[in-house]
């Protein structure tokens, strides 16, 4: 389990699926104050929406390589034969894109929010919002994956898969930076993020099991 | 020796994409034996060992495995951007093998520091043989494993594949070229 956990981090890092969804989130927070113009108090009314949009974009990035080159390569086969299972495999997965996407994005939420002019009460918001929220968005990107691995035009039926599957995550996430009711929509994402993490290692392993044959 | 042997196949029939690829196969492999499987083109050779690997589902019959399997078929599945060693590695913290033993028995110790993907075809397949020998398991499954070897490489297969069934081990090997299975069963699809 180590190993694999291992393994993972160092594909994440080297394989450029930790820092693209981080260069793409802050290239948003960038370029939204150049569409809505500089008006501080709107900025800071859609912010955070703003930045929930790219967080949930940003973990579309990575879907292509979290399963489908294992799948070629003949390493998810060699697990296979070993005895190890689907579903372990999944949580070792699930766990390395976590701590290569999670951590990352919380960080970067710091200066996207200075860029959208955050108030520090709502950027506080935001970062629990991201901590509770991200791990349901990269076991939600893990399924898609799995899904996905084996088919050609994976890029385009990711997003479709993926985007209305994530709409609780951005509802909730969302409403947390919004006016009231922070703590209502603090427990039902929370809710959200925790059903796709309980899921993610039987759907991603079955998926994977299933492109086998 | 035990006499539980180290692959039974019963009866296995393969059906892949609704054709039916071979049925009634019966094979079983102890400590040491060895089988050859022949047959044209798209017979069902790799479907055999992957069926045989616990890969596939074999559509009837039972298959059942005594300790581990070591598989070598036609993809590497080692990590492309790390030196072959430390690729090898990888596998060896799974297997609890040693990478090292296994890159000298097929000749890959100067290559050790080189990355998966500079590797040649022929150097790959003996990449894939070294991760077979460092898997340490009793039954190693072969698909073509002699494919782009050179006569060294074939010399260097022939004296792990002889070690191995001394040592006790089983060989399920699927190949057109000759291999040096001595006294080995024969399975013609």
């Amino acid at each position: 389990m180590t190993a694999l956990l291992l393994r993972e981090l160092r594909l994440a890092a080297s394989g450029g699926s930790a820092v693209l969804p981080l260069v793409f989130f802050l290239l948003v927070a960038t370029l939204f104050p150049f569409a809505v113009g500089p008006d501080a108090p709107l900025l800071a009314r859609t912010g955070g929406g703003a930045l929930w949009m790219a967080a949930l974009l940003a973990a579309l990035l990575p879907v292509d390589r979290l399963v489908e080159p294992d799948r070629t390569a003949g390493i998810l086969d060699q697990l296979a034969v070993r005895g190890i299972g689907e579903e372990l495999v999944a949580v070792a997965k699930l766990l390395g894109h976590w701590l290569a996407f999670g951590p990352p994005l919380m960080l970067a939420a710091l200066p996207a929010a200075a860029l959208m002019k955050l108030p520090g009460d709502l950027l506080a918001r935001l970062e629990l919002g991201l901590l509770a929220g991200t791990p349901g968005l990269a076991a939600l990107s893990l399924i898609v994956a799995a899904l996905t691995a084996g088919l050609r035009t994976t890029g385009a039926l990711a997003g479709l898969l993926m985007l209305p599957l994530a709409v609780p995550i951005l509802i909730f996430g969302a409403g947390m930076t919004g006016q009231g009711g922070a703590m209502g929509a603090a427990k039902l994402l929370a809710a959200a993020s925790l059903l796709l993490v309980a899921i993610a290692p039987f759907a991603a392993g079955a998926a994977m099991r299933a492109v086998r044959d | 020796m035990s006499g539980a042997p180290l692959l039974r196949m019963e009866g296995v029939a393969c059906l892949r994409g609704g054709r039916l690829l071979f049925e009634g196969l019966d094979l079983a492999l102890e400590p040491g034996e060895a089988a050859l499987v022949t047959g044209p083109n798209g017979a069902g050779k790799s479907s055999l060992i992957r069926v045989a690997a616990g890969l596939l589902r074999a559509a009837a019959g039972t298959v059942e495995r005594s300790g581990g399997g070591a598989l070598a078929d036609e993809s590497l599945a080692l990590d492309p951007k790390l030196p072959l060693a430390r690729a090898l590695g990888f596998w060896s913290r799974l297997d609890g093998g040693d990478p090292q033993a296994a890159l000298a028995a097929m000749g890959l110790v100067p290559l050790a520091a080189v990355p998966v993907r500079m590797l040649s075809t022929g150097q790959r397949k003996r990449a894939a043989l070294a991760r077979v020998v460092a898997a340490g398991a009793p039954l190693w499954l072969l698909d073509e494993p002699a494919n782009g070897l050179d006569a060294d490489g074939e010399a260097r297969l022939a004296a792990a594949i002889d070690a191995h069934r001394r040592g006790g081990g089983a060989i399920l090997a699927a190949s057109h070229q000759p291999l040096p299975l001595d006294g080995a069963k024969r399975v013609t699809l």
